[in-house]
């Protein structure tokens, strides 16, 4: 299988790094944001957030794939 | 008529429109195993879609997440972030899948490791871990089912007899109409659930507290470490949340019914598209997290957070809408058991009974004796779901220590050349073993980290290692067979 392009890769990555790996940051009560704790506001905001990385990665996977050479052996 | 009667009989209308239209969607083709399992391949966008997101709304994010909320607090939300990055995830797995899915004609997730690495004890290991790993999952789904029933019952019903009702109900509509009967359920479902889950999770907070803003300001009040982490727990702080939010968005797709369900999609491009659009659906979680939270201060002191969500909405609402709620919430149930029962029972019947047992097995004896496996696989969930409990959250943790370790055999598969069958095999047995040696001898977490997370970690190390091992010090009919299978993927 041929393997996703690194900018791809990296765009990915950046819903990881926002939602998981850094929420020692995240995880406190203020400020609060449209009354909500801070932790769910952030959460619910990247989820629309990770949505628009992920159209930036179909974007550029598309592009990528068509760029490949059409016979590839198969 | 009685408040529990107005319920229930609202509960059984759902519930009856939901399966007719399920079982009309079956009974006009002819099932053959193919069409039984994938649809034929030709569920467009909308379709697979609406598939797929019917597996998300399982019991477990409507009672399990709104009663982690309840009791566990901020630790809940990892499901918030779970879900959003499996689909990113996702991305780069689910459009190859289908690719190789396509060319093999595989049908199922054994399939894919028998093909990828021509090693049948391989493909049967991956059937028995996977219909294993199905048991707490569908256990969730019936324990809800049971809440649900004798919550809108007002005791009425007792838990073990609505499950077994469900079930029971299950495994007919189940044996009839096959997937493509499941997908059309899953349609009014869906619609039920997302009404349901915005209707509660403004209607309670705006009930008891005059809107959402004030309810967790009276709750940051009442209780001001809940809503972070480890809120009301000990043991589920950030090094829990890390590794239980890899191990559930990593594993997510490794269900096998996740897994077989790509390979029904009308293309890859459909995936990658799912892939984007799809977090935007875990935007209706919010709600479902809003009610959760504003049950911790009507309701103090339950000792089964499960049954809070429902409790509230009964005392906050007229008995229809616990009955609209209730049906929802029972569909929610029973389209991914359906699911859940349909795999399990056809990966036992041609995925590891054939191939092991009786390889001049014909399609139409694997198909009847997965119908036979149904009830078997009903049977044992709902015993488990009636003399045992744990909560929703964690059947399903549990699940996902197994399934999960699928995913180094899986992506290594995909993308690399070196991966070799035995290095994989061994992955695959030694993560299972961790994972349930760590948590039969409750060590889940472990210094504060997900057992089935460590078990993956593991996992990957004695894949790579070996397969690097077996690169450098095997023998060279080893490193030909194993560029072959690679090859054959390209």
């Amino acid at each position: 299988m041929k393997k996703p392009s690194l900018p791809a890769l990296c765009l990915a990555l950046i819903p990881f790094v926002a939602l998981c790996f850094s929420v020692p940051l995240w995880d406190r009560i203020y400020p609060m944001v449209l009354g909500l704790p801070f932790n769910l506001a952030w959460l619910i905001g990247w989820i629309v957030l990770s949505t628009v990385c992920m159209w930036g990665v179909y974007r550029i996977e598309t592009v990528h794939l068509m760029h490949l050479p059409r016979d590839r052996g198969r | 008529m009685s408040a529990a009667a107005i319920c229930l009989t609202t509960i059984a209308v759902i519930v009856g429109i939901g399966t007719t239209i399920g079982f009309l969607a079956g009974v006009r083709r002819r099932m053959d195993l193919e069409q039984w399992t994938v649809g034929r391949r030709g569920f467009g966008v909308l379709l697979i879609f609406l598939l797929m997101a019917g597996e998300v709304y399982t019991t477990f994010a409507f009672l399990g997440a709104s009663g982690w909320a309840y009791s566990r607090g901020g630790p809940a939300l990892y499901v918030l972030a779970y879900l959003t990055l499996a689909y990113v995830a996702s991305f780069f797995v689910l459009p190859a899948l289908w690719e190789v899915g396509r060319r093999y004609g595989m049908q199922t997730q054994s399939d894919f490791f028998g093909v990828r690495y021509a090693n049948k004890y391989l493909a049967g290991f991956v059937c028995i871990v996977g219909i294993v790993c199905f048991i707490p999952y569908l256990q969730l789904q019936i324990t809800g089912l049971g809440i649900i029933v004798s919550i809108a019952s007002f005791g009425g019903i007792g838990r073990p007899a609505a499950m077994t009702i469900g079930l029971a109900l299950l495994v007919a509509f189940v044996s009839a109409s096959g997937i493509r009967g499941v997908a059309w359920m899953s349609v009014v479902k869906d619609a039920l659930m997302l009404i349901a889950a915005v209707a509660i999770g403004i209607g309670i907070p705006l009930a008891h507290f005059g809107g959402i803003g004030p309810m967790f300001a009276a709750l940051i009040a009442a209780r001001p470490a809940h809503l972070t982490m480890p809120g009301a727990t000990t043991n589920l702080g950030h090094a829990w949340f890390v590794s239980t939010v890899l191990l559930t968005s990593l594993g997510f797709y490794m269900w096998p019914h996740s897994f077989a369900a790509s390979f029904t999609a009308k293309s890859a491009d459909t995936l990658r598209r799912n892939a984007v659009v799809m977090p935007l659906y875990g935007l209706s979680l919010a709600f479902i997290f809003f009610a959760g939270f504003a049950t911790v201060l009507i309701v103090p002191g339950m000792a089964n957070g499960d049954l809070a969500l429902l409790t509230v909405v009964r005392q906050s609402f007229p008995a229809w809408f616990l009955g609209v709620v209730g049906g929802a919430g029972a569909l929610t149930a029973m389209v991914p058991a359906s699911v859940f029962v349909l795999v399990a029972a056809t990966l036992f019947a041609k995925n590891l009974y054939r191939p092991l047992f009786a390889p001049s097995m014909s399609d139409d004896q694997v198909a009847g004796l997965a119908r036979r496996a149904v009830v078997v696989i009903g049977l044992i969930s709902l015993a488990l779901a009636i003399f045992t409990s744990s909560t929703l959250v964690s059947l399903l943790l549990t699940g996902y220590a197994g399934v999960t370790q699928f995913f180094p055999g899986v992506i290594l598969g995909l993308y690399w050349s070196r991966v070799t069958t035995g290095a994989v095999f061994a992955g695959l047995v030694v993560g299972v073993a961790s994972a349930v040696g760590l948590m039969v001898s409750h060590h889940d977490p472990l210094f504060g980290v997900s057992a089935g997370f460590l078990a993956l970690c593991v996992n990957f190390v004695v894949v790579v290692s070996g397969s690097l091992m077996s690169a450098a010090l095997g023998s060279d009919e080893g490193r030909e067979r194993t560029a072959q299978l690679a090859a054959a993927f390209q």
